[in-house]
C-alpha cells in the first residue's frame, strides 16, 4: 500500500470510528442541545470518512463500503485516541478538543499539499470543521479551571500526540501548549 | 439562561418563533441553535434573542367598548337594510 492510500485510510479510520464513538451519547448526553451536537458531529465525522474513504477505494481498486466495514479488526489504522470507549463527560470533552486541535493540524498539513484532489477534500473537510472547533473550543474554555477536565486532557495528550505523525506533533504541542 | 429562536424560511419571508434553546451564553446558544434549528438546512436564517430581553404584552385596557375600531364592530347589513326602509329602495336581488 503506498503512502497516499495509507495516508487516506487512517484518516478516515480516525472519522469513522469517533464518528461511531460520538454517536454512543444519543439519548444520553447531559442536555438534549448536548445531545443533538454530538448526533450532527457524529454524522459529519462519518460523511467525512465516506469521502475519504471513497479516495482510498480508487487507489487501492475497491469500494468504499469494503473498506470501512470490511476489513479484519487488525487492519484499520485508527489512532488509539478514537477506539477509547469514554462514557464521561469530562474525557468526552476532553478527546473532542484534542481530536479537534490534531485534526486541525493534520488537514491544514493536506491543504498545502501538492495533491490536489487531497488538498480539495481536506478544504471542504475544513469549512465543515469550523462548527466542531467552535463545539469544542466553547467547552474546553467552560470547563478550563475544572480538575476532572485538567486531569481528562493531561490523561489523553499521549494519545493525541498518536493521531498524527512525528513531523505533526510538534505543531500540536504548540498550540494545545503541553 | 433560556434563547427564543425565530427561524426565516426563505429569504425576504418574516422570522416566526420555532422554541427555545437552553444555555449558558449567547456562544453555547449559537453553536446549539445552529444544530437544533438549522443541522438539515432547513432555514435562511435564525435570530436568537435571550428571554429576558423580550418585552410581553399580555394585558390591555378594556373599560369602553371599542368594537367600532373593528371591521366587524358595525353591522352593514343591517344599517343598509334601514337606510333602504327609509329610501322606500328595494334591495337588490341578491343582497
Amino acid at each position: 500500500m503506498n503512502a497516499r492510500a495509507s495516508l487516506l485510510l487512517s484518516t478516515a479510520d480516525d472519522e469513522l470510528i469517533l464518528g461511531w464513538r460520538d454517536s454512543e451519547w444519543t439519548g444520553i448526553a447531559p442536555t438534549l442541545e448536548e445531545d443533538v451536537a454530538f448526533s450532527s458531529i457524529a454524522q459529519n465525522e462519518i460523511g467525512h470518512a465516506r469521502a475519504l474513504y471513497e479516495l482510498a477505494a480508487q487507489e487501492l481498486e475497491t469500494d468504499a463500503d469494503a473498506l470501512a466495514f470490511d476489513r479484519d479488526p487488525g487492519e484499520y489504522r485508527c489512532a488509539p485516541l478514537v477506539e477509547l470507549h469514554l462514557l464521561e463527560w469530562a474525557h468526552t470533552i476532553a478527546r473532542r478538543y484534542l481530536y479537534e486541535e490534531a485534526d486541525r493540524v493534520r488537514i491544514e498539513a493536506l491543504m498545502r499539499s501538492d495533491d490536489t484532489e487531497l488538498a480539495g477534500l481536506a478544504a471542504k473537510i475544513d469549512r465543515e470543521e469550523t462548527y466542531h472547533r467552535l463545539h469544542a473550543e466553547l467547552w474546553a474554555a467552560r470547563l478550563a479551571e475544572e480538575p476532572r477536565f485538567r486531569s481528562a486532557v493531561e490523561e489523553l495528550w499521549p494519545y493525541a500526540l498518536g493521531v498524527l505523525g512525528p513531523e505533526l506533533r510538534g505543531e500540536l504541542a504548540r498550540r494545545v501548549g503541553l | 439562561m433560556v434563547f427564543e429562536i425565530f427561524r426565516q424560511e426563505k429569504k425576504g419571508q418574516p422570522f416566526v418563533h420555532a422554541g427555545s434553546v437552553e444555555a449558558p451564553d449567547a456562544a453555547f446558544a449559537d453553536a446549539w441553535a445552529r444544530e437544533q434549528y438549522g443541522r438539515r438546512g432547513e432555514s435562511e436564517a435564525l435570530w436568537l434573542v435571550p428571554r429576558a430581553s423580550i418585552h410581553a404584552i399580555t394585558e390591555w385596557a378594556d373599560e369602553f367598548d371599542l368594537k367600532y375600531r373593528r371591521v366587524d364592530g358595525y353591522s352593514i347589513k343591517e344599517r343598509l337594510r334601514i337606510a333602504r326602509e327609509r329610501a322606500g329602495v328595494t334591495p337588490p336581488v341578491d343582497s
